[in-house]
Protein backbone atom coordinates (compact mmCIF):
# COMPACT_ATOMS: atom_id res chain seq x y z
CA UNK A 1 0.00 0.00 0.00
CA UNK A 2 1.32 3.57 -0.95
CA UNK A 3 2.25 5.44 1.16
CA UNK A 4 0.22 9.11 1.76
CA UNK A 5 1.75 12.75 2.93
CA UNK A 6 0.43 13.37 6.65
CA UNK A 7 -0.11 16.89 8.15
CA UNK A 8 -1.61 17.65 11.65
CA UNK A 9 -1.07 20.04 14.73
CA UNK A 10 0.25 18.52 17.45
CA UNK A 11 0.97 20.28 20.75
CA UNK A 12 0.79 23.60 18.77
CA UNK A 13 3.30 23.11 15.77
CA UNK A 14 2.43 21.75 12.43
CA UNK A 15 3.92 18.20 11.72
CA UNK A 16 4.10 15.93 8.57
CA UNK A 17 5.23 12.73 7.91
CA UNK A 18 4.81 9.59 5.39
CA UNK A 19 2.69 6.87 6.53
CA UNK A 20 0.35 4.23 5.09
CA UNK A 21 -3.52 5.05 5.74
CA UNK A 22 -3.46 2.04 7.98
CA UNK A 23 -0.67 3.52 10.44
CA UNK A 24 -2.44 3.77 13.89
CA UNK A 25 -2.42 7.60 15.25
CA UNK A 26 -0.99 6.27 18.24
CA UNK A 27 2.12 4.77 16.12
CA UNK A 28 2.41 7.83 14.30
CA UNK A 29 2.99 9.83 17.56
CA UNK A 30 5.45 7.25 18.73
CA UNK A 31 7.57 6.46 16.23
CA UNK A 32 7.19 9.07 13.44
CA UNK A 33 6.80 12.05 15.73
CA UNK A 34 8.72 10.94 18.22
CA UNK A 35 5.91 11.82 20.63
CA UNK A 36 6.52 8.91 23.41
CA UNK A 37 4.15 10.21 26.51
CA UNK A 38 0.62 8.71 25.24
CA UNK A 39 1.60 4.90 25.35
CA UNK A 40 -0.51 1.18 23.96
CA UNK A 41 -1.47 -1.07 26.98
CA UNK A 42 -4.33 -3.36 25.00
CA UNK A 43 -5.31 -4.36 21.55
CA UNK A 44 -8.99 -4.16 22.33
CA UNK A 45 -9.72 -0.29 22.89
CA UNK A 46 -10.47 -0.63 26.31
CA UNK A 47 -7.54 0.58 28.68
CA UNK A 48 -7.02 4.71 27.13
CA UNK A 49 -3.20 4.73 27.64
CA UNK A 50 -3.08 6.17 24.25
CA UNK A 51 -5.34 8.61 24.61
CA UNK A 52 -5.21 11.95 23.40
CA UNK A 53 -7.15 15.40 22.44
CA UNK A 54 -7.92 15.51 18.55
CA UNK A 55 -10.32 18.40 18.05
CA UNK A 56 -11.66 18.76 21.29
CA UNK A 57 -12.50 15.42 22.42
CA UNK A 58 -10.84 12.98 24.25
CA UNK A 59 -9.90 10.02 21.31
CA UNK A 60 -8.45 6.44 22.21
CA UNK A 61 -5.35 6.93 19.34
CA UNK A 62 -4.96 3.20 18.76
CA UNK A 63 -8.30 3.40 17.31
CA UNK A 64 -8.14 6.31 14.82
CA UNK A 65 -5.75 5.72 11.64
CA UNK A 66 -3.59 8.01 10.90
CA UNK A 67 -5.32 9.15 7.54
CA UNK A 68 -8.46 9.89 9.76
CA UNK A 69 -6.55 12.53 12.01
CA UNK A 70 -5.37 14.03 8.80
CA UNK A 71 -5.75 18.14 9.11
CA UNK A 72 -6.74 17.82 12.77
CA UNK A 73 -5.26 19.59 16.04
CA UNK A 74 -3.94 16.88 18.44
CA UNK A 75 -3.17 17.57 22.10
CA UNK A 76 -0.95 15.24 24.23
CA UNK A 77 0.60 14.91 27.38
CA UNK A 78 3.67 16.73 25.97
CA UNK A 79 1.22 19.57 25.47
CA UNK A 80 0.46 20.19 28.67
CA UNK A 81 3.03 21.51 30.40
CA UNK A 82 2.69 25.52 30.93
CA UNK A 83 4.71 27.96 28.50
CA UNK A 84 7.56 27.85 30.84
CA UNK A 85 7.98 24.34 30.46
CA UNK A 86 6.94 23.72 33.94
CA UNK A 87 4.49 20.98 35.10
CA UNK A 88 0.44 21.88 33.96
CA UNK A 89 -1.82 22.21 37.02
CA UNK A 90 -2.98 18.61 36.25
CA UNK A 91 0.33 16.95 36.31
CA UNK A 92 1.81 18.60 39.62
CA UNK A 93 -1.47 17.64 41.55
CA UNK A 94 -0.69 13.83 39.75
CA UNK A 95 2.53 14.45 41.77
CA UNK A 96 1.32 16.05 44.77
CA UNK A 97 -1.50 13.68 45.70
CA UNK A 98 0.42 10.66 44.49
CA UNK A 99 -1.75 9.55 41.73
CA UNK A 100 0.31 7.87 39.50
CA UNK A 101 3.08 4.82 40.42
CA UNK A 102 4.31 3.24 37.59
CA UNK A 103 3.20 5.95 34.96
CA UNK A 104 2.38 4.06 31.84
CA UNK A 105 -1.10 5.34 32.64
CA UNK A 106 -0.67 8.71 33.45
CA UNK A 107 -0.36 10.45 30.41
CA UNK A 108 -4.24 9.30 28.95
CA UNK A 109 -5.02 10.05 32.52
CA UNK A 110 -3.79 13.20 32.69
CA UNK A 111 -5.04 14.02 28.70
CA UNK A 112 -8.36 12.24 29.70
CA UNK A 113 -8.88 14.62 32.90
CA UNK A 114 -7.94 17.77 30.62
CA UNK A 115 -10.96 17.24 28.64
CA UNK A 116 -13.02 15.96 31.35
CA UNK A 117 -12.47 19.39 33.34
CA UNK A 118 -12.76 21.61 30.10
CA UNK A 119 -16.50 19.98 29.62
CA UNK A 120 -17.41 20.02 33.81
CA UNK A 121 -15.52 22.64 35.99
CA UNK A 122 -16.36 21.56 38.75
CA UNK A 123 -16.93 17.62 38.87
CA UNK A 124 -18.44 15.17 42.16
CA UNK A 125 -16.62 12.14 43.01
CA UNK A 126 -18.64 10.23 40.95
CA UNK A 127 -18.60 11.97 37.83
CA UNK A 128 -14.99 12.25 38.09
CA UNK A 129 -14.96 8.47 38.32
CA UNK A 130 -17.30 8.15 35.31
CA UNK A 131 -15.75 10.34 33.12
CA UNK A 132 -12.33 8.64 33.27
CA UNK A 133 -13.75 4.92 33.03
CA UNK A 134 -12.36 4.57 29.60
CA UNK A 135 -8.92 5.15 31.79
CA UNK A 136 -7.64 1.70 33.57
CA UNK A 137 -4.73 1.47 36.05
CA UNK A 138 -3.18 -1.35 37.55
CA UNK A 139 -1.16 0.43 40.28
CA UNK A 140 -3.50 2.77 42.26
CA UNK A 141 -6.36 1.28 42.66
CA UNK A 142 -7.60 5.19 41.01
CA UNK A 143 -8.63 7.01 44.38
CA UNK A 144 -5.40 9.14 44.44
CA UNK A 145 -5.94 9.73 41.03
CA UNK A 146 -9.85 11.19 41.66
CA UNK A 147 -7.90 13.08 44.55
CA UNK A 148 -5.68 14.54 42.25
CA UNK A 149 -8.11 15.25 39.55
CA UNK A 150 -10.43 17.22 42.16
CA UNK A 151 -7.49 19.11 43.14
CA UNK A 152 -6.72 20.24 39.92
CA UNK A 153 -10.08 21.71 39.85
CA UNK A 154 -10.02 23.52 42.86
CA UNK A 155 -6.99 24.54 41.68
CA UNK A 156 -8.25 25.94 38.07
CA UNK A 157 -11.27 27.23 39.64
CA UNK A 158 -9.31 29.80 42.11
CA UNK A 159 -6.97 30.64 39.18
CA UNK A 160 -9.92 31.63 37.26
CA UNK A 161 -11.58 33.42 39.91
CA UNK A 162 -8.32 35.26 40.31
CA UNK A 163 -7.84 36.32 36.93
CA UNK A 164 -11.42 37.62 36.76
CA UNK B 1 -2.77 -4.80 16.96
CA UNK B 2 -1.99 -4.34 13.34
CA UNK B 3 -4.69 -4.23 10.77
CA UNK B 4 -4.26 -5.37 7.10
CA UNK B 5 -3.21 -2.31 4.32
CA UNK B 6 -5.94 -0.58 2.64
CA UNK B 7 -6.78 2.29 0.18
CA UNK B 8 -8.41 5.21 2.45
CA UNK B 9 -11.54 7.30 0.53
CA UNK B 10 -12.38 10.55 2.21
CA UNK B 11 -15.55 11.55 0.09
CA UNK B 12 -17.91 14.56 0.62
CA UNK B 13 -21.27 13.32 0.10
CA UNK B 14 -23.38 10.22 0.12
CA UNK B 15 -23.66 9.58 -3.63
CA UNK B 16 -19.63 9.35 -3.72
CA UNK B 17 -19.57 7.39 -1.22
CA UNK B 18 -21.73 4.70 -2.74
CA UNK B 19 -20.31 4.83 -6.05
CA UNK B 20 -17.00 3.81 -4.17
CA UNK B 21 -18.97 1.24 -2.73
CA UNK B 22 -19.90 -0.20 -5.90
CA UNK B 23 -17.14 -0.05 -7.46
CA UNK B 24 -15.29 -1.79 -5.04
CA UNK B 25 -18.08 -4.93 -4.28
CA UNK B 26 -17.00 -6.56 -1.23
CA UNK B 27 -13.47 -4.89 -1.21
CA UNK B 28 -14.85 -1.81 0.35
CA UNK B 29 -16.29 -0.96 3.89
CA UNK B 30 -17.42 2.50 4.85
CA UNK B 31 -15.90 4.08 8.67
CA UNK B 32 -18.28 6.16 10.72
CA UNK B 33 -16.26 6.25 14.25
CA UNK B 34 -14.37 2.69 13.90
CA UNK B 35 -14.91 1.73 17.35
CA UNK B 36 -15.89 -1.83 15.99
CA UNK B 37 -14.35 -2.13 12.60
CA UNK B 38 -11.09 -1.02 13.76
CA UNK B 39 -11.02 -3.56 16.45
CA UNK B 40 -11.91 -6.41 13.79
CA UNK B 41 -9.33 -4.86 11.89
CA UNK B 42 -6.47 -4.89 14.22
CA UNK B 43 -7.42 -8.52 15.24
CA UNK B 44 -7.52 -9.51 11.06
CA UNK B 45 -11.33 -10.66 11.78
CA UNK B 46 -12.14 -7.50 9.47
CA UNK B 47 -9.93 -7.34 5.90
CA UNK B 48 -10.99 -4.66 3.03
CA UNK B 49 -9.19 -3.33 0.35
CA UNK B 50 -10.62 0.31 0.34
CA UNK B 51 -11.83 2.02 3.26
CA UNK B 52 -14.43 4.87 3.13
CA UNK B 53 -14.81 7.60 5.72
CA UNK B 54 -17.75 9.23 6.07
CA UNK B 55 -16.27 11.84 8.48
CA UNK B 56 -16.80 14.78 5.55
CA UNK B 57 -20.44 14.10 4.67
CA UNK B 58 -22.20 16.42 6.06
CA UNK B 59 -25.54 14.91 4.81
CA UNK B 60 -24.61 12.62 7.78
CA UNK B 61 -24.57 14.92 10.53
CA UNK B 62 -26.82 16.41 12.72
CA UNK B 63 -29.72 16.14 14.89
CA UNK B 64 -33.38 17.87 13.89
CA UNK B 65 -36.13 17.98 16.30
CA UNK B 66 -39.53 18.14 14.91
CA UNK B 67 -43.36 18.14 16.82
CA UNK B 68 -44.14 14.59 15.98
CA UNK B 69 -40.20 13.11 14.99
CA UNK B 70 -36.78 13.54 15.60
CA UNK B 71 -34.13 12.91 12.94
CA UNK B 72 -30.54 11.42 13.65
CA UNK B 73 -27.68 11.83 11.34
CA UNK B 74 -26.07 8.27 10.94
CA UNK B 75 -22.67 9.98 11.98
CA UNK B 76 -23.71 11.79 15.15
CA UNK B 77 -21.83 10.56 17.86
CA UNK B 78 -22.78 8.86 21.27
CA UNK B 79 -21.28 12.26 22.99
CA UNK B 80 -23.42 14.41 20.56
CA UNK B 81 -26.70 12.19 21.59
CA UNK B 82 -26.07 12.85 25.72
CA UNK B 83 -25.48 16.40 25.04
CA UNK B 84 -28.10 17.40 22.37
CA UNK B 85 -30.84 19.22 25.13
CA UNK B 86 -33.24 19.00 22.42
CA UNK B 87 -32.83 15.53 22.25
CA UNK B 88 -32.85 15.05 26.33
CA UNK B 89 -36.44 16.82 26.30
CA UNK B 90 -38.11 14.92 22.94
CA UNK B 91 -36.66 11.21 23.76
CA UNK B 92 -34.55 11.11 26.76
CA UNK B 93 -34.14 6.77 27.38
CA UNK B 94 -31.89 7.88 23.87
CA UNK B 95 -29.60 9.95 26.58
CA UNK B 96 -29.97 7.71 29.36
CA UNK B 97 -28.97 4.02 26.90
CA UNK B 98 -26.09 6.31 25.66
CA UNK B 99 -24.42 7.01 28.80
CA UNK B 100 -24.64 3.24 29.37
CA UNK B 101 -22.53 2.53 26.18
CA UNK B 102 -18.71 2.66 26.38
CA UNK B 103 -16.88 4.80 27.70
CA UNK B 104 -16.27 8.67 27.05
CA UNK B 105 -13.34 8.37 24.41
CA UNK B 106 -15.59 6.02 22.62
CA UNK B 107 -18.64 8.15 22.90
CA UNK B 108 -16.80 11.20 21.26
CA UNK B 109 -16.26 8.70 18.35
CA UNK B 110 -18.67 6.20 17.81
CA UNK B 111 -21.55 6.85 16.22
CA UNK B 112 -24.96 5.95 16.23
CA UNK B 113 -25.49 4.78 12.76
CA UNK B 114 -22.39 2.77 13.62
CA UNK B 115 -23.81 1.29 16.42
CA UNK B 116 -27.26 0.40 14.58
CA UNK B 117 -25.71 -0.79 10.94
CA UNK B 118 -23.37 -2.66 12.87
CA UNK B 119 -24.90 -5.92 13.17
CA UNK B 120 -23.73 -6.94 16.96
CA UNK B 121 -26.38 -8.02 19.27
CA UNK B 122 -24.00 -6.80 22.11
CA UNK B 123 -24.91 -3.15 20.53
CA UNK B 124 -27.51 -1.16 22.61
CA UNK B 125 -28.98 1.20 20.38
CA UNK B 126 -30.40 -1.64 18.25
CA UNK B 127 -32.88 -3.15 21.41
CA UNK B 128 -33.26 0.80 21.68
CA UNK B 129 -34.31 1.77 18.23
CA UNK B 130 -36.87 -1.46 18.10
CA UNK B 131 -38.41 0.08 21.20
CA UNK B 132 -38.71 3.46 20.04
CA UNK B 133 -40.10 2.10 16.57
CA UNK B 134 -37.04 3.82 14.74
CA UNK B 135 -36.98 3.86 10.78
CA UNK B 136 -33.77 3.37 9.00
CA UNK B 137 -33.16 5.73 6.00
CA UNK B 138 -30.21 3.90 3.70
CA UNK B 139 -29.03 5.19 0.50
CA UNK B 140 -27.98 3.14 -2.48
CA UNK B 141 -27.68 2.96 -6.11
CA UNK B 142 -31.14 3.07 -6.43
CA UNK B 143 -32.00 5.31 -4.51
CA UNK B 144 -33.05 5.71 -0.80
CA UNK B 145 -35.42 2.96 1.14
CA UNK B 146 -36.72 3.01 4.63
CA UNK B 147 -36.38 -0.03 6.74
CA UNK B 148 -38.50 -0.12 10.32
CA UNK B 149 -35.72 -0.77 12.79
CA UNK B 150 -38.42 -3.75 13.99
CA UNK B 151 -37.33 -5.07 10.57
CA UNK B 152 -33.38 -4.32 10.07
CA UNK B 153 -31.79 -7.24 12.17
CA UNK B 154 -31.82 -10.91 10.55
CA UNK B 155 -28.90 -12.53 12.72
CA UNK B 156 -25.56 -11.77 13.94
CA UNK B 157 -23.84 -9.58 11.59
CA UNK B 158 -26.41 -10.08 8.86
CA UNK B 159 -28.96 -6.90 8.40
CA UNK B 160 -31.62 -5.87 6.04
CA UNK B 161 -28.46 -3.50 4.62
CA UNK B 162 -27.37 -4.24 1.43
CA UNK B 163 -23.38 -4.15 0.90
CA UNK B 164 -24.18 -0.97 -1.20
CA UNK B 165 -26.25 0.92 0.72
CA UNK B 166 -25.16 3.42 3.33
CA UNK B 167 -27.39 3.80 6.48
CA UNK B 168 -27.43 7.41 6.22
CA UNK B 169 -30.34 8.53 8.99
CA UNK B 170 -32.80 7.28 12.00
CA UNK B 171 -36.42 8.58 12.09
CA UNK B 172 -37.57 7.91 15.94
CA UNK B 173 -41.51 9.38 16.80
CA UNK B 174 -41.24 11.77 19.79
CA UNK B 175 -43.08 9.76 22.36
CA UNK B 176 -46.50 11.20 23.70
CA UNK B 177 -45.89 13.61 26.54
CA UNK B 178 -45.55 11.63 30.20
CA UNK B 179 -44.44 8.48 28.39
CA UNK B 180 -42.30 6.41 31.29
CA UNK B 181 -39.59 5.46 29.75
CA UNK B 182 -36.02 3.19 31.36
CA UNK B 183 -33.42 1.47 29.81
CA UNK B 184 -31.75 -0.99 32.37
CA UNK B 185 -28.39 -3.00 31.73
CA UNK B 186 -26.52 -5.33 33.34
CA UNK B 187 -23.31 -5.75 32.74
CA UNK B 188 -19.66 -6.88 34.19
CA UNK B 189 -17.93 -3.50 33.87
CA UNK B 190 -17.72 -0.51 32.23
CA UNK B 191 -17.78 -0.42 28.74
CA UNK B 192 -18.94 -4.00 28.58
CA UNK B 193 -22.05 -5.18 26.42
CA UNK B 194 -24.53 -6.02 28.55
CA UNK B 195 -24.96 -9.59 30.17
CA UNK B 196 -28.73 -8.34 29.59
CA UNK B 197 -30.52 -5.18 29.05
CA UNK B 198 -34.02 -4.19 28.45
CA UNK B 199 -35.27 -0.89 26.89
CA UNK B 200 -39.03 -0.07 27.96
CA UNK B 201 -41.76 2.81 27.19
CA UNK B 202 -45.17 3.00 28.58
CA UNK B 203 -48.07 5.41 28.73
CA UNK B 204 -51.24 6.33 26.86
CA UNK B 205 -52.17 2.84 27.21
CA UNK B 206 -49.34 1.87 25.24
CA UNK B 207 -46.31 -0.30 25.79
CA UNK B 208 -43.27 -1.15 23.60
CA UNK B 209 -40.47 -3.15 25.22
CA UNK B 210 -36.83 -4.71 23.43
CA UNK B 211 -33.71 -6.55 24.77
CA UNK B 212 -30.12 -6.44 24.46
CA UNK B 213 -27.79 -9.24 23.98
CA UNK B 214 -30.49 -12.17 24.32
CA UNK B 215 -30.54 -13.94 21.00
CA UNK B 216 -28.71 -13.51 17.78
CA UNK B 217 -30.97 -10.09 17.19
CA UNK B 218 -32.05 -7.51 19.55
CA UNK B 219 -36.31 -8.43 20.64
CA UNK B 220 -39.15 -6.45 20.43
CA UNK B 221 -41.59 -8.31 21.66
CA UNK B 222 -44.72 -7.31 20.85
CA UNK B 223 -47.17 -9.85 23.40
CA UNK B 224 -45.13 -8.47 25.58
CA UNK B 225 -45.96 -5.01 24.78
CA UNK B 226 -49.44 -5.41 24.69
CA UNK B 227 -49.36 -6.91 28.11
CA UNK B 228 -47.49 -4.25 30.07
CA UNK B 229 -50.00 -2.32 28.06
CA UNK B 230 -53.03 -4.07 29.65
CA UNK B 231 -51.09 -3.78 33.14
CA UNK B 232 -49.59 -7.24 33.13
CA UNK B 233 -46.47 -7.27 34.41
CA UNK B 234 -45.70 -11.02 34.74
CA UNK B 235 -47.86 -11.38 31.25
CA UNK B 236 -45.30 -9.48 30.00
CA UNK B 237 -42.09 -10.77 31.35
CA UNK B 238 -42.77 -14.31 30.51
CA UNK B 239 -43.98 -12.90 26.81
CA UNK B 240 -40.62 -11.67 26.76
CA UNK B 241 -38.91 -14.79 28.31
CA UNK B 242 -40.14 -17.29 25.31
CA UNK B 243 -39.27 -14.45 22.71
CA UNK B 244 -35.30 -14.28 23.92
CA UNK B 245 -32.67 -16.91 23.00
CA UNK B 246 -29.52 -16.20 24.66
CA UNK B 247 -26.33 -18.38 24.68
CA UNK B 248 -23.54 -19.27 27.10
CA UNK B 249 -20.46 -17.13 27.10
CA UNK B 250 -18.10 -15.83 29.67
CA UNK B 251 -21.08 -13.62 30.93
CA UNK B 252 -22.61 -16.93 32.18
CA UNK B 253 -24.38 -19.78 30.95
CA UNK B 254 -28.02 -19.86 29.61
CA UNK B 255 -30.39 -20.16 32.40
CA UNK B 256 -28.18 -17.08 34.59
CA UNK B 257 -28.90 -14.56 31.68
CA UNK B 258 -32.51 -16.02 31.89
CA UNK B 259 -32.92 -15.29 35.22
CA UNK B 260 -31.36 -11.94 34.29
CA UNK B 261 -33.03 -10.56 31.97
CA UNK B 262 -36.42 -11.42 33.89
CA UNK B 263 -34.41 -9.40 36.45
CA UNK B 264 -33.18 -6.43 34.40
CA UNK B 265 -37.02 -6.49 32.72
CA UNK B 266 -38.83 -6.01 35.99
CA UNK B 267 -36.35 -2.91 37.10
CA UNK B 268 -37.00 -1.44 33.86
CA UNK B 269 -40.77 -1.97 34.12
CA UNK B 270 -40.48 -0.80 37.86
CA UNK B 271 -38.96 2.43 36.63
CA UNK B 272 -40.66 3.59 33.05
CA UNK B 273 -43.93 3.29 34.87
CA UNK B 274 -42.74 5.56 37.82
CA UNK B 275 -41.70 8.14 35.21
CA UNK B 276 -45.14 7.45 33.70
CA UNK B 277 -47.70 10.24 33.90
Amino acid sequence: MSKMHVKMTVNGKEVEGLAEPRTLLIHFLRENLNITGPHIGCETSHCGACTVDLDGKSVKSCTVFVAQAQGKELTTVEGLVNEDGSLGVLQEMFREHHGLQCGFCTPGMITRAHRLLQENPTPTEEEIRFGMAGNICRCTGYQNIVKSIAAAADTLNAQKEAAE
Amino acid sequence: MIPAGFEYHRPSDIASAVSILQEHGDEARVIAGGHSLIPMMKLRMADMGHLIDLQDIDALKGIEIGSDAVTIGAMVTQHELITHEGLSNAVPLIKEAALLIADPQVRYMGTVGGNVANGDPGNDMPGLMQCLNATFELSGPDGVRAVAAREFYEAAYFTARDDEEILTRITIPVPASGTGYAYEKQKRKIGDYATAAAAVMIGGGTASVAMTNLADTPIWSDPAGAALAAGDVDGCVSAMMGAIDPVADNRGPIEFKKHVAAVILRRAIDRAQSRAR
